[in-house]
């Protein structure tokens, strides 16, 4: 029996990945275990092993390939004694859609409505994103954005890598037929899809980025033809694009701005560092940075606020029993999250350690899907850029995160006198649905206590 | 004078009335002028006279064969050539009457006599200059007469009428066209029909069937020329085993009257000749046009090769004159002509119609066994260059044929092997007149195999056919 090699669900919330990269080419022979390709996710890249034996007879899914939707055949392993040729020619047979699947029963109503990464069963567990997930349900997509073509149009639409929903019907109904995909290819009028990406499946096109606002084309004839270099999107500005949207039009957020004097905090922070053990090198064990010791500020803070450490959820509040701070980290293109786990349970020189493997995994965009999604508040830091204050988006299923700006030489009052200090401003935004203006304002406050008298942090 | 017409239409056929029904529902007012009859050949001496006459001869061939199906008939089984033209007759005027019935009801004015556009927006409608062809159903009641009338936009509808060979002239009674072959006062033992198109197949299946010894000539290598090669080359098995004798390749170069009958000079194109008796001769060598006796010329209207030529939305040359139907040039089928007459009204309406694609029309003969089909043939595919899946099925692997027993046929489909378009559908064998508008449907809808493979038949039928010609095309056929 030939065996179908499936788009791997490489984590609960995934929905469709990029195949990055074949590492075997037909006719090789295969073992249990073999890396045999890499997929691109959302927001990181991802190593796929063979589970079955035999020849690699064919790849159905080239290199390349953008937005493959998971349980898609990706390609085709002959078994034992099988003509791996023979069994290439005749592709492989696509499994049943499981559309009647049910979705894992341990976080329905997250699947259901295709939002945030249910971080709480994962986090609960303490275990890493099951490979073995259930497969996950294609994404339900209303009526609203189908793109309506015949199957013949569709299907030339692949062939040709064009984007159906690029093109304009001209059949009963606005419909997209076969002459409007010729008119398309011959003219050029229509935009290339990502390489080699699937034409929009029947029913269930690929999701707009932006629900709302104007069509690509609409958009372009704004600009004087040429006067812009036009960069398609990758998988994580999608990935950006449709999660912020939605945050910010699903989450009713308020802010809250506190000054925090830090002068303590970096005097606690220079000893510490001090006092970091040196190799043979002479390279410090672990070196603490302001940003670590916001890290675990808040983690404590949400730890020491009751109802602040929360997720809101259509039907019950989510009360963490850890803090898991996602941190924001830029990366060339994009932005990342990582989450440090448990950070109220993590010393300063912990914190500061993971961190540092954190960035630098990041920036090479390895990082597993398991150790950036998730997460009950987050930090993003924009101080280095020279940012006094701002504000930041509420990533799901977060419920706050705390925006931090610019430590900086202000005049302040103290003790009746006007006199220099170290201060940083930090605004937070908080989920209403989660918790209300006071709950918010006992948090940043338990926070800013902890900034200003960081010792606390230590013991 | 009379308010303007918005349209007027000349010519009741199947083009001209149901054109005219379309604008009357558009709100225009609409008039037909007709010389003859309304329903036009299609109604009066075409498509249902025709069909009257072959089911006589389905009926008749079944009792001939009721032993096979268990049934006992005493006594010799005969037929009244009377009685036979008479039922055919009647279920003419029946459809004939109805057409005057559906322009009543749309309130179409209907105005009888023969038309000349005199001017851009006006046509002059005299006595016929033509003698209608006996016997007419009578004349509808409450028309229109002789006189001038003005109309924005007039649309010509006329026609077509048998192509006559120089030498060969029909005479009405020993060389016939379809019009005396419809009515025959009795039924000849021996006929020669010129030409093996749609209307050639269809009277020699009908005569031989009635006992009548038959011989089809056709000057093009294969008869209905038209049809997948392979689909003509089995219903001629068929028809050879019926014994229809046929000459392909061949051309009748004389026909030499006597007192009741005729004699035939037939060249192989090899130089051989030979001589051909029989008591009649059809001549079903195609249809020419009616663009005459219009003021075309006069108008500058352009006719290329005998048509009128039209735009993709039944416009000519001259503003305000459209033409459509046969007049406007082939395929010459009733089905075209409505389609054309609907477009060509949505197109005055500023409707946007899209422009008929000719390829998607089917085609259909009803001799038997019948024979129907649309897009591309397989040689037609392979000229164009396209690499293509070809599937096949024949009657004798389907259970409903079986029952039926009509194990003889076959349904073959083309499909584009890059896109998995449909380009064809061809097919030979009982009731597949009936079966082809479940492909055309397809190719309207621009489905590809995979569509077809994933509907559903029922079983048992014969459309189950359908389905598997479609699996054998891409290697599942299941029953064979």
């Amino acid at each position: 029996m030939p065996t179908n090699i499936l788009m791997p669900a490489l984590s609960p919330t995934m929905e469709k990945g990029n195949l990055a990269k074949w590492l075997k080419k037909e006719g090789d022979q295969i073992k249990s275990g073999d890396i045999i390709a890499e997929i691109e996710t959302d927001k990181a890249t991802m190593e796929v092993e063979a589970v079955d034996e035999g020849v690699l007879a064919k790849i159905v899914v080239p290199e390349g390939t953008a937005d493959v939707p998971v349980n898609d055949v990706i390609a085709v392993i002959a078994g034992e004694g099988e003509d791996a040729k023979a069994v290439g020619a005749a592709g492989a047979t696509p499994p049943a859609k499981k559309a009647d699947e049910k979705p894992k029963a341990e976080a329905p109503k997250q699947e259901e409505k295709a939002t945030p990464a249910p971080a709480a069963s994962t986090n609960g567990s303490g275990q890493a994103a099951p490979q073995a997930a259930a497969p996950q349900p294609q994404q339900q997509t209303n009526g609203a954005g189908r793109v309506f073509a015949s199957p013949l149009a569709r299907r030339m639409a692949k062939e040709g890598g064009l984007d159906l929903a690029a093109i304009q019907g001209s059949g009963p109904h606005g419909r997209i037929v076969e002459r409007d995909v010729k008119a398309a290819i011959e003219g050029g009028t229509a935009k290339k899809a990502q390489p080699g990406a699937p034409a929009a499946q029947p029913g269930a096109p690929a999701p707009k980025l932006a629900p709302a606002g104007m069509s690509d084309e609409i958009v372009k004839k704004m600009f004087e033809p040429g006067s812009f270099d036009e960069v398609p999107h990758d998988g994580m500005r999608k990935t950006i694009a449709r999660r912020l949207t939605e945050a910010k039009q699903t989450i009713p957020h308020f802010y809250l701005t506190v000054d925090c004097d830090i002068d303590a905090l970096l005097k606690l922070r220079e000893q510490v560092n001090a006092s970091a053990q040196k190799d043979k090198d002479g390279k410090p064990a672990f070196k603490v940075s302001v940003n670590d010791m916001v890290i675990k500020a808040l983690a404590l803070a949400l730890t020491r606020t009751p109802g602040s450490n929360v997720t809101f959820t259509e039907n019950a509040m989510l009360h963490h029993k850890h803090a898991d701070i996602s941190v924001a980290v830029a990366i060339p293109g994009g932005l990342i999250t990582p989450v440090i786990r448990k950070a109220d349970m993590l010393t300063l020189s912990g914190i500061a350690n993971a961190m540092k493997d954190f960035a630098k995994r990041a920036k090479d965009r390895k990082l597993k899907p398991e150790e950036y999604q998730g997460g009950t508040s987050a930090v993003s830091n924009l101080g280095m850029f020279g940012i006094k204050d701002f504000v930041a988006v509420i990533n799901p299923p977060q419920s706050s995160i705390i925006a931090v700006g610019m430590g900086e030489k202000r005049a302040i009052v103290k003790n009746g006198e006007i006199v220099v200090g170290n201060v940083m401003s930090v605004t937070i935004s908080c989920d209403h649905r989660a918790m209300d203006g006071a709950k918010g304002a006992e948090l940043i406050a338990a926070f800013k206590q902890l900034i200003e008298n960081p010792m606390a942090m230590l013991v | 004078m009379a308010t303007p017409y918005d349209i007027l239409i000349i010519g009741g056929g199947p083009g001209g009335y149901v054109a005219a029904i379309r604008a009357a529902q558009l709100g225009f007012k609409t008039a037909v002028v007709e010389r003859e009859h309304l329903g036009g050949i299609c109604l009066n001496w075409g498509c249902i006279p025709t069909k009257a006459l072959l089911r006589t001869a389905e009926i008749y061939h079944y009792a001939e064969h009721a032993k096979d199906y268990g049934l006992k008939l005493e006594g010799k089984i005969t037929y009244d050539p009377a009685a036979v033209v008479k039922r055919s007759r009647a279920v003419s005027g029946q459809l004939n009457g109805g057409v005057g019935f559906l322009m009543k009801k749309n309130k179409i004015d209907v105005i009888w006599g023969e038309a000349t556009i005199t001017k851009a927006g006006e046509v002059s409608v005299g006595k016929p200059k033509k003698q209608p062809v006996q016997p007419q159903h009578p004349a509808p009641k409450g028309t229109l007469g002789e006189g001038t009338y003005q109309a924005k936009h007039i649309i010509i509808a006329t026609g077509a009428r048998p192509r006559v060979l120089p030498g060969i002239e029909p005479d009405g009674k020993l060389i016939w066209t379809y019009f005396e072959a419809m009515v025959p006062p009795e039924f000849p033992k021996s006929l020669i029909v010129m030409g093996s198109g749609a209307i050639g197949i269809e009277f020699a299946s009908f005569y031989r069937t009635m006992g009548c010894e038959v011989t089809v000539v056709e000057l093009l290598p294969q008869i209905l020329p038209v049809e997948d090669a392979e689909i003509a080359a089995l219903a001629r098995k068929r028809f050879e085993k019926q014994g229809i004798k046929i000459f392909t390749g061949t051309k009748v170069t004389k026909v030499e009257k006597g007192g009741n009958d005729v004699t035939c000079t037939l060249d192989d194109g090899k130089g051989k000749t030979s001589t051909l008796k029989a008591e009649r001769v059809i001549s079903a060598v195609g249809v020419v046009g009616n663009t005459e006796n219009l003021g075309l010329e006069k108008l500058g209207v352009k006719i290329d090769r005998g048509m009128i030529a039209i735009d993709e939305v039944g416009r000519t040359n001259v503003p305000g004159i459209y033409a459509i139907g046969d007049v406007a040039g082939p395929p010459m089928l009733a089905h075209k002509a409505e389609h054309e007459g609907t477009i060509c009204v949505e197109g005055i309406k500023g409707l946007h119609p899209h422009a008929m694609d000719k390829l998607m029309i089917p085609g259909c003969t009803y001799c038997q066994p019948q024979v129907a089909s649309v897009g591309l043939t397989e040689a037609k595919a392979k000229e164009q260059g396209l690499q293509l899946k070809i599937g096949r099925f024949p009657f004798i692997g389907n259970g409903k044929a079986i029952a039926l027993g009509e194990p003889d046929g076959l349904v073959k489909t083309i499909f584009d092997a890059k896109t998995g378009k449909l380009l064809g559908a061809h097919m030979v064998g009982a009731e597949v007149t009936e079966l082809i508008q479940g492909f055309v449907i397809a190719m309207n809808l621009e489905t590809t195999e995979a569509e077809l493979i994933n509907s559903v038949f029922p079983h048992p039928t014969l459309s189950e056919m359908m389905h598997e010609s479609v699996l054998d095309a891409y290697g599942r056929v299941i029953h064979t």
